[in-house]
Formats: C-alpha cells, structure tokens, sequence
C-alpha cells in the first residue's frame, strides 16, 4: 500500500543528510485503557474495535499489545 | 403528475455541502428536499438519499469512519438494500466505503496536496441509475475538492469490478493515483453511487459548466 506521507518523510530524511532509511511508514498509535473481567475479554473487546471501528482492514494493518495493569496499584 | 418528489439530504456534525446539493436540487431542478440530521431514523416519503461532502464529524479516526456508525446511515443501508437510490458525494463515497455499500477504501491522495479544481471525466453508464442521462464514452468536466480521494481496493477487487461494469465514471487526467483511474462506483444493481467529483457544484451556469446537472436530473424520474 502507498504511503505518501511516509515517502515525503522519507524523502525529508534524506535532505537532513541521514541516508540509508530504506523505508518510512506513517501510521497511529492508539491507546486503550480497557476494564475486563479477565485479559482474554479484554482482547476480544479490543479486536473487535480494532476491526470494525479503529482500522479499516481494506487499508490498514494492525497489531495489539497489551499491557496489564495491576489491580492493587494506581497510576 | 404525481407531486414533486422529495430527496432527503445528510447532514453529519461537519457536512459543508449539504446547501449545495439543496440549491441544485431545488433551485436548479425544482426537486423538493429534506435535510436529514444524524440522528434521524425517518425516512418516510423519500425518493432517494444524498450523503452529501464535507468533513463529518471533522474526518477524525478516517474519512466516513465515525459517520459509519450515524443512526441516519442504519435506515439509509436498509433504503439502499430495498433498491432505494443513495448518492454518495465525495464525502459521502468515503463514508459509503466505511459503510461496505461500496467495496474499497479512499486514501489520502498520491501527492499528498488537497485537490481543487475541474476534473475531466469518462462516464460508462452502464446499470447506474443516476447516470442514464448520460451516454458511453460521454466526457464531462466536473470540480474535485479532496484531499483523501485515492481510491484503492486490491486488484482481484478491481477486475471483478471492471467485469461487472461498476467502475462508472473514470479519470481522463488521473490526478489522485487512484487504482484503475476510477472516479465513481455503482453497486452491482445500479441504485448506490458513490463519486469524488462534485455535480451539485456543476448545476447552476453561473458557477461554471452544467455537465453535473444529468446526474442529478435522473432523480426527476
């Protein structure tokens, strides 16, 4: 898939003098924090947002990573 | 006769063409319309549905993504599926993609710059309702204003849409780097379209050419 907003800055690298960046690609992070009875919920909840809300499959990839809070402590 | 017919209109939080499909459609063609707010669900007494460009609800995630999921679009995807016509403008084909009325995805546009200015097209007519007035091969200019209107599905997506003749209005001078040069879709029965180019904004003479107005007057059935 074409990213142009990722070639531009590739390009713009290349112009600040730091050669060899091979590939640049733009995406989103983003951040969930999520309350689940257990992690396997959670994951299920949070793919189905990623699927049919966060990312458009057609286009976008995703992965997920989940951090588990403790539940004793706070942030 | 039988009494004007009536088109409804969406208006998202965001919209900002929504006045100009009412001033072709009513000042140009005499049509009469309803604007259908978001959160509506009555559709009642509708001929067709526009989703009209802009911004809804300011693009955020993606293009169409949060208008996706509008009350108004769950009547609008049972008008379509019960063969209703629906016309997606700019806009409105970015949120008939996220919808999965029309298959694909709109994707910021090759060169990264927001695109605004006329655009010359090739119309094949094919089964689209809205584009009967037209004939094949016809030529057209109509204004483009986008910055995401890079069309893109994978190439089996794009030949078995060639194949059913849905790919019905094409770019002559590609300027988004849009697969296939396609510039508007059909759904496979003809009644949903979804295009970049804007024909409301190619009605009225005094704003420029009038080569919009066929597509809209096929609402006057």
């Amino acid at each position: 898939m074409l990213d142009p907003a990722g070639e531009a800055t590739r390009a713009a690298a290349a112009r600040l003098g730091v050669d060899g960046v091979r590939r640049l690609r733009i995406g989103k992070a983003i951040e969930l924090e999520v309350e689940a009875a257990d992690a396997a919920t959670a994951r299920s909840q949070i793919e189905l947002l990623s699927d049919r809300l966060l990312a458009n499959p057609v286009i976008e990839d995703w992965t997920l990573e989940m951090i588990e809070a403790s539940g004793e402590q706070s942030a | 006769m039988s009494a004007a017919r009536t088109i409804g209109i969406v208006v998202f939080p965001g919209s900002n063409c929504d006045r100009d499909v009412r001033w072709a459609l009513e000042g140009c063609l005499g049509l009469s319309t309803r604007f259908l707010w978001h959160e509506e669900s009555d559709l009642a007494g509708l001929d067709a549905v526009v989703i009209p460009g802009g911004f809804s609800y300011g693009d955020y995630l993606r293009c169409g993504a949060i208008a996706r999921f509008a009350p108004v679009l769950e009547v609008v995807r049972a008008f379509a599926d019960a063969g209703g016509p629906v016309l997606g403008i700019c806009n409105g084909f970015q949120v008939l993609t996220e919808m999965g009325l029309l298959p694909g995805a709109l994707t910021r546009n090759a060169r990264l710059h927001f695109l605004c200015e006329p655009s010359s097209l090739t119309v094949h007519p094919g089964r689209s309702e809205w584009l009967q007035g037209y004939g094949e091969g016809d030529s057209i200019v109509l204004p483009i204003a986008h910055g995401e209107g890079r069309y893109q599905c994978d190439p089996d997506q794009l030949a078995s849409l060639e194949a059913n003749g849905q790919v019905v209005l094409r770019y002559a001078a590609n300027p988004n780097g849009s697969v296939g040069d396609v510039a508007g879709l059909s759904n496979p029965a003809g009644n949903v379209l979804g295009l970049m180019p804007h024909p409301e904004r190619a009605c009225d003479p005094c704003t420029g050419g009038i080569d919009g107005r066929r597509l809209l007057a096929s609402l006057l059935g």
